[in-house]
């Protein structure tokens, strides 16, 4: 543990020879394609399908009537809302599927979606979530009457009421945390192979949560449990876009069923980019209560968030607002208050999960962008502010106001590293010195709480099924070993990570392990892989099972030393007498003998399953200070330096968080200058494609400069904390919170993201501090 | 050409093909160009600086001749699209493709290119000016293909320079700007060529900015920027992902009066 060992997984990638859903060919099998809709919000007059049908090539057409009698019409969410596979009465957003088409090959497929005539009668959109929630708006979803989805809340209101009257400093900032995409290299899609002899079905598909589809699978379609396989081989990416269940899951299920051949259903990007899950849309009003001195008292947050035409968020069943309730970050506060109103609008469904996270990002970006807020009000510095308000670390384990356990934290000593690591005084005079020369320069910080690895079963479950996870570890004769997982990495490295975990636990070479996940007939049941979950779950369920395999071994060893149990000192990869290392027994022999020389009483074999149930979250933290320079001309800002120090607590492989790091900082630099899916009042999406909706490249994305800290989870088995989604997580308030730094002369309090060059333009504009060249 | 008004021309395919994928064009046979042997050199000759259709826009990049002679197209070359595509994509199919947000056309008016076409016809030579006729439409007949484009030599105290504002590097402009001068001998402008990318329907000649700074000294601030004023005024963008109308105008304005300055600077120096 804690060596920076290369994937096991990265030669096949390298060489392209992963295997992914699209890698999938049968015989026979089918290709489907969808008819989308045009319209955010229409009445379906009528479907005619016939000149698709005369298309040679063509073997089926499926339409929302069709799936009325297997009752699939609607299938539940995760949420314990439902949602529409295929429409009868109407579209309820743009580019949604109304027509599948079932062709011989891909092509025949697309040119047949041209070839249907629907005739629909257009509604009034509603696109703002907001004005969705606005008394005379139009209804999305006639069967709830309301656009209202939820109302959410934590905190004490009054108390939170009187804390703000009566403190000397009220800061207080809309908040918009733009709609995104998680823009996967691999878009959605599926093979499903409907077995008529069996009742069987497999299912190929770019799934994060194997065995909760099937579980659900097996709910919706009254498919036995046991007749349904879902296969999730390699995942080109997943972010929380690939928790969900798209309507072409269900749709290639029926139409294999239907036909007898297997049929696959890959999205293009321009159809999948504007239909699949998205993630926040959310709409805050934040506040900040403080003492003259800089003392931060309380955090007040309204917030309106769009779910799109279906409550999809994959968030536990009991967080409809996911754990936002960690937006008092990294400060110890007296009080505070925060509500959620979820909205139905003329968009897809998201927001929680998709594109990491349990709502953490946006609660993180709240906090880490007011605290900047109040600094400039009360003329403090950014960090002075923060280092005053911190949890001191001999508080923790700390309970937050909104009740919250932190596990452990450092808040100072990350912060004071990336300010060491970037020189952050010096940069405070060259950014004076730049002002009196009228050069824009910004520095911005953000010391963020993550809270992640969900998570204990009293409070987490999705669907009513605990967030537990799992590992099976089986060690063969020869002592080589094969794991299996509930959980399912989508690049994040688990076939190292795990295979490290066992080999510290165990002592056995990581080659000599084999990692697999994803395949239901195998794997232990497990909730899959999301929300920076895998290492505080099944990777403590990986070390549990491990010991349960040491204890066995025990035995074996005591009968193959002819000692007794309590005499024997386990030691990385062997157990001696006590006082005599030289007489000790390997591992590997250890594992022949459970096969070939077990003792009576003891049964043959060795292999362990265990189901972690994890104690408590782990809050990952870090501080993060970004250098941005902006363009007066043009607005165009530039990063010029980023400093990243995370805390995840024990480290398992550094290059492995190293990677997730770099990969989630480029993320939330998409996220706060290129990325947004916009939609016009009429529900037109815009973004729905690369060409439109920029992620950034390995050309723009800045230089990162990572540090660590180490404070582990007292918790955990091995001290470990989750780290996919920190990045993600922190970083857009250090970009934010650089660029407004940078404009803070000219009393511009804020700019939402994405940091466009214009948007930053314009606001230098309206201050008299765009220059014409 | 066979195949009559529906056949069209592939040449580098970076912008046929993604339409194609669309299926927003679907013609019924595609020429491939690419084995037409003799239309890939970068020279100068007679007068002019000759490049051929084909020629990659990679080979823009790696070319001496360009960098040291013609600067205003190696800025282009090295931020049109990615290297992936600029080894794929050919200075004939950029300015054939009559995309406004394509780079060479607005620097081909700017340098006042010459198009040689050769048809079933026979071959005739077209100006850059008047070439771009509308979004994706050009002077080229359906039975002619590009296959010589020619800018005249660049004369010892002239200079040029490409600015291209972008979201992301690698990306189609917000708006650029194309700017070539020659100077008198008395350092004076003696001809200015003003290319407006992505900013109309077609790149823009920004002629009323060409003229205000004839016969006027690079040292005069306000003749500077009147020129980025009368540019700015050629300009009729629209709203759209990349920014909105108002300020692509406002940009073209400050991307010219740069690039301006820095073409002068380049001029001063010879070019370079
Ligand atoms: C991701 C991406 C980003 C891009 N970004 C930029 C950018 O920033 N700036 C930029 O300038 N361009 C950009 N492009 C466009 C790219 O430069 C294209 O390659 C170029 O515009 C077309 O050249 P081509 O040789 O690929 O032409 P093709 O795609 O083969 O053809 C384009 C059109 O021109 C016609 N044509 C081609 N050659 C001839 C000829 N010799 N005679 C007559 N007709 C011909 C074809 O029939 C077709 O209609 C981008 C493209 C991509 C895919």
């Amino acid at each position: 543990m804690g060596h920076g060992v290369k994937r096991k997984e990265d030669p096949r990638f390298i060489q392209g020879k992963g295997n992914y859903v699209d890698d999938v060919k049968l015989p026979g099998m089918l290709f489907l394609d969808f008819v989308r809709s045009p319209y955010a919000h229409a009445r379906i007059k009528s479907i005619n399908a016939d000149k698709a049908k005369a298309l040679p090539g063509v073997v089926a057409v499926l339409t929302g009537k069709d799936l009325v009698p297997l009752g699939l019409d609607w299938i539940p969410t995760l949420s314990s809302d439902k949602m529409m596979v295929l429409p009868t009465e109407k579209v309820v957003f743009q580019m949604q599927e109304v027509v599948g088409i079932v062709a011989e090959d891909r092509y025949t497929a697309a040119d047949a979606v041209s070839l249907v005539e629907v005739e629909y009668e257009p509604l009034p959109a509603v696109t703002n979530p907001m004005k969705a929630l606005e008394p005379g708006a139009p209804i999305v979803r006639p069967d709830k009457g309301t656009n209202h989805v939820f109302h959410w809340e934590v905190g004490d209101k009054a108390a939170t009421e009187k804390l703000f009257s009566g403190a000397d400093v009220v800061v207080k900032q809309e908040l918009y945390y733009p709609r995104i995409h998680v823009s996967y290299m691999e878009t959605a899609g599926c093979v499903a192979d409907f077995d008529q002899v069996r009742g069987h079905l497999t299912l190929w598909m770019t799934t994060q949560a194997p065995h909760a589809v099937r579980t659900v699978a097996a709910l919706v379609t009254k498919i036995p449990e046991n007749n349904i396989r879902i296969i999730s081989p390699d995942i080109g990416g997943g972010f929380g876009g690939k928790v969900y269940v798209y309507p072409g899951y269900i749709v290639a299920a029926v139409a294999s069923i239907v036909t007898g051949h297997p049929v696959k259903w890959i999205n293009d990007r321009s159809d999948d980019q504007p239909s699949t899950a998205f993630g926040r849309d959310w709409h805050m009003t934040a506040e900040l209560a403080a003492k003259k001195d800089g003392t931060m008292l309380g955090v007040r947050i309204k917030t309106v968030s769009d779910h799109g035409a279906f409550f999809g968020d994959a968030n536990p069943s009991k967080f409809p607002a996911g754990l936002f309730s960690i937006c008092t970050g990294s400060y110890d506060l007296k009080g505070g208050f925060a509500e959620v109103d979820g909205a139905y609008t003329n968009k897809p469904l998201g927001g929680i999960t998709y594109r990491c996270s349990f709502r953490v990002t946006e609660a993180v970006y709240a906090i880490e962008r007011m605290v900047d807020v109040l600094a400039y009000k009360i003329g403090m510095d950014p960090t002075d502010l923060r280092m005053k308000n911190f949890i001191p670390s001999n508080k923790f384990p700390y309970k937050s106001i909104f009740g919250w356990t932190y596990d452990s934290g450092n808040y100072t000593a990350a912060l004071k590293k990336a300010m060491d690591k970037i020189g952050y005084w010096d940069l405070r005079k060259e950014q004076a010195e730049k002002r009196k020369k009228g050069e824009l320069m910004g520095i911005g910080v953000s010391s963020f709480t993550e809270i992640v690895g969900a998570g204990p079963s009293a409070q987490f479950d999705i669907l009513g099924i605990k967030m537990f996870d799992s590992a099976e570890i089986r060690i063969h004769p020869t002592g080589k070993a094969i794991a299996r997982f509930g959980t399912k990495s989508q690049g994040q490295g688990h076939e190292t990570t795990y295979a490290q975990i066992i080999a510290e636990e165990l002592g056995l070479p990581i080659e000599d392990i084999t990692v697999e996940e994803g395949d239901t007939d195998t794997a232990p049941y497990g909730l899959g892989t999301y929300a920076s979950r895998s290492t505080p779950t099944a990777g403590a369920a990986a070390a549990m099972a491990s010991r349960k395999i040491r204890d066995k071994a025990r035995k074996l060893a005591a009968h193959l030393l002819e000692a007794r149990e309590e005499d024997l000192v386990w030691e990385r990869g062997k157990f001696y007498v006590k006082g005599s290392p030289e007489r000790a027994k390997t591992i590997q022999d250890i594992a022949f003998a459970a096969y070939t020389n077990h003792p009576p009483g003891v049964e043959a074999g060795l292999e362990a399953v265990d189901y972690y149930d994890p104690p408590n979250m782990t809050f990952p933290f870090g501080s993060y200070i970004c250098v941005v320079d902006i363009d007066r001309g043009t607005g165009q800002p530039k990063v010029r330096r980023f400093v990243a120090v995370d805390d995840c607590g024990n480290i398992i492989n550094p290059l492995i968080v190293e990677g997730q790091i770099h990969g989630a900082l480029a993320m939330g630099f998409g996220t706060s200058f290129l990325e947004e899916i916009k939609y016009d009042e009429d529900g037109n999406v815009f973004g729905a494609n690369f060409m439109d909706y920029l992620i950034p490249t390995a050309v723009e994305t800045p230089k990162w400069e990572t540090e660590k800290t180490t404070t582990p989870s007292p918790h955990h088995p091995f001290g470990a904390k989750g780290v996919g989604e920190s990045a993600t997580v922190g970083s857009p308030a250090a970009f934010v919170n650089a660029v407004v730094d940078a404009l803070s002369q000219g009393g511009i309090p804020h700019i939402d993201m994405p940091l466009s060059p214009w948007k930053i333009w314009n606001a230098l504009k309206e201050k008299g501090l765009a220059m014409e060249a | 050409m066979k195949g009559g008004d529906d056949a069209k021309v592939l040449a580098g395919g970076q912008s046929l093909i993604p339409l194609l994928k669309l299926r927003l064009a679907s013609p019924t046979r595609l020429v491939d160009i690419n084995g037409i042997p003799g239309l890939e050199y970068i020279r100068e000759s007679g007068g002019y600086l000759r490049m051929g259709a084909l020629t990659r826009m990679a080979d823009l990049e790696a070319s001496d001749l360009i960098m040291k002679r013609y600067p205003i197209i190696h800025d282009a070359s090295v931020e049109i699209a990615d290297p992936t595509v600029r080894n794929l994509g050919t200075v004939g199919g950029n300015i054939s493709h009559g995309d406004p947000a394509n780079d060479l056309p607005a620097i081909m008016l700017a340098l006042e290119a010459e198009f040689v076409a050769e048809g079933g016809s026979g071959s005739r030579t077209m100006k850059a000016e008047g070439f771009f006729v509308d979004t994706f439409t050009t002077a080229l007949n359906h039975n002619e293909i590009l296959t010589e484009i020619r800018v005249p030599m660049a004369s010892p105290r002239s200079g040029g320079s490409y600015l291209k504002l972008e979201k992301r590097i690698g990306d189609f402009a917000i708006a650029g700007s194309a700017v070539q001068l020659s100077l008198n001998s008395r350092g004076e402008c003696e001809r200015l060529g003003v290319g407006l990318t992505a900013v109309g329907p077609t790149a823009i000649k920004a002629k009323k900015a060409e003229e205000a700074l004839k016969g006027k000294k690079l040292t005069d601030e306000g003749a500077i920027r009147r020129v980025g004023e009368l540019a700015a005024e050629a300009a009729s963008p629209t709203t759209d992902l990349r920014g909105p109308a108002d300020y692509k105008k406002e940009m073209v304005k400050v991307l010219t009066i740069r690039s301006l300055k820095r073409a002068y600077q380049r001029a001063q120096r010879g070019g370079m």
